[in-house]
């Protein structure tokens, strides 16, 4: 028999398929199988969402004794707010609210690890009006690490600026090229 | 504007216009996900909560302007019938997820299209921000005034040390999904693409087909995004994002150039092949269709195909899905009655190019 995909080789896989109730047999060869999808790999067939709740599952619970498992379920982590269990965070595999976050806080870590390839702190945008206070103390990060590498690199008259502009920042005074123009 | 001028044009205004490197890269979309501080997400809340977010934007934001995007439309879900639903879902101005969650959801639409809100998908806000071919610095500059603009009113749920707080645990952090729609026949033609992917989803990327399943992209199409939100800058993932999609417009110009020089005329009557079903056929699959269609459209990047515009690839993609067809239709069709009206208004359309 050949295969009914390529129509080149011979078939040597053979499969009911079930579609809408619809019975259906294909006879294709290894090659049109793996390309057409009727085979699954497991590395390749899972949505991150499916991985997710798995990636969660292999939490610090579950890789501790029994012993201490039973004492863990009696004084699971709630949050007060809307009331999700860490647990049923785990199988669901979302917050219920924004106050799970610091609720679950001493278990997020690894999770997010997994997630986003070992980061756990944000680094992008500051809410704009919310932000206040946050703006400028990114921005003297910013300064103090850019300050250190311009330093190390030597180039002296450069960090000066930026150690000028820190000082301006301290005493709260706004940053004349940075700054708002009113 | 009213939802009926979205559902006559399959082709959304803003992509009338020519983005850079539109041969190859259709459009550029930024998506962030944001949430109300002190109400709980929408998995777990209460209708009546969720109800309050609803009316807050049609209340503040209906018929509203801001900038380019004028006169806002506030769409409920649970106004539109079943082909409605689809149509919008089509034309990507609301995800399938939205159109699930008919009793508390809701889309903010700009005149234009080039800006969608969808109020209580997965998280409380989602913004959409469109723009024609490769131009994902600009469109995320965009994104982020008009998040400036909500946030004026809203109190978002943000945390110094997460960053925007989302319902999965894949979005917090920036919140953002960055990606570009392209279309890679050449690469797809010589199974290149195959060999890429792999290596795209190292650097933290994913690559989807569009309009297919699995792995599969009918029609060449694929879409390409980024899978890390936290811990990285909005303007160090679109860098990194950039960087991939250049060196993928860049390795299909060449895969076009070789197949062009050691097959033309196999590569010619391929095209040429394609746009004969689409110009005569009488019955077309939607899979053959999109498959033709971008045989067509290389056609044209090609030079082979003269006198047809290139957005025809992008309207007849749209305009032959099912939902668009019933629409069309003003009627429910079944699959044999939608194969026969989509190669009429196949060929209806190139002959309107004629």
């Amino acid at each position: 028999m050949e295969c009914q995909e390529c129509h080149e080789r011979p078939a040597t896989l053979h499969f009911t398929q079930y579609v809408n109730g619809q019975k259906s047999e294909v006879h294709v060869c290894e090659v049109c199988a793996k390309e057409k999808g009727y085979m699954n790999y497991p590395e390749e067939g899972y949505s991150l969402h499916n991985l997710l709740s798995g990636l969660m599952n292999f939490d610090t619970s579950t890789i501790k004794g029994p012993q201490q498992n039973t004492f863990q379920q009696v004084q699971e982590l709630q949050c007060p707010k809307c009331e999700m269990t860490f647990s049923e965070f785990k199988q669901v595999g979302k917050f219920g609210c924004a106050v799970c976050y610091d609720t679950f806080s001493s278990r997020l870590d690894p999770i997010f690890r997994r997630v986003h390839a070992g980061n756990t702190k944000h680094q992008g945008k500051i809410p704009k009006r919310q932000g206040g206070d946050l703006h400028n103390k990114k921005l003297m990060e910013d300064y103090k690490s850019k300050l250190k590498r311009l330093i190390e690199d030597e180039a002296f008259e450069e960090a000066a600026e930026v150690r000028d502009k820190i000082k301006a920042l301290e005493n709260n005074t706004q940053d004349p090229e940075e700054g708002d123009p009113s | 504007m009213t939802l009926q001028n979205f559902m006559n044009e399959a082709i959304s205004p803003w992509m009338r216009e020519e983005g850079p490197d539109s041969d190859i890269v259709l459009s550029s979309r930024i998506r962030l996900a944001r949430n109300f501080a002190n109400v709980s997400y929408p998995i777990i809340a209460d209708k009546d909560k969720l109800e309050e977010i609803r009316d807050f934007f049609r209340d503040n934001y209906e018929n509203q302007s801001f900038e380019e995007y004028k006169d806002f439309a506030f769409v409920a879900i649970s106004d539109l019938s079943p082909v409605e639903k689809r149509v919008l879902v089509e034309k990507h101005l609301i995800s399938p997820h939205l159109a699930e969650n008919a009793e508390i959801a809701a889309a903010l639409i700009s005149e234009n299209e080039q800006v969608s809100l969808m109020v209580n998908e997965e998280d409380h806000i989602r913004i959409q921000l469109y723009l024609p071919g490769f131009q994902l610095e600009n469109a995320l500059q965009k994104a982020f005034t008009f998040d400036d603009f909500l946030e004026e009113k809203v109190n978002y749920a943000f945390d110094e040390t997460r960053g925007y707080l989302t319902s999965c645990p894949t979005n917090v952090g920036t919140g953002m999904r960055a990606s570009v729609m392209m279309h890679l026949p050449a690469l797809a033609m010589t199974k290149q693409i195959n060999r890429m992917i792999p290596a795209i989803n190292q650097l933290g990327l994913v690559v989807r087909g569009i309009y297919g399943e699995g792995s599969e992209a009918i029609g060449s199409i694929f879409q390409i995004s980024n899978q890390i939100t936290l811990g990285k800058t909005e303007e160090d993932i679109v860098e990194d994002l950039q960087s991939v999609v250049k060196q993928l417009i860049d390795h299909e110009r060449k895969a076009r150039s070789r197949i062009m020089e050691q097959s033309r005329t196999s590569l010619e009557d391929r095209i040429f092949r394609s746009y004969g079903v689409l110009e005569y056929s009488r019955v077309i699959e939607s899979k053959e269709a999109a498959v033709c269609l971008s045989n067509v459209r290389l056609g044209i990047d090609l030079g082979f195909i003269e006198n047809v515009s290139r957005n025809i690839l992008n309207e007849l993609m749209i305009l032959t899905q099912p939902g668009f067809l019933q629409q069309y239709a003003k009627r429910t069709l079944t699959a044999n009655e939608r194969d026969i009206l989509r190669a009429s208004l196949i060929r209806e359309r190139l002959q309107l190019e004629k």
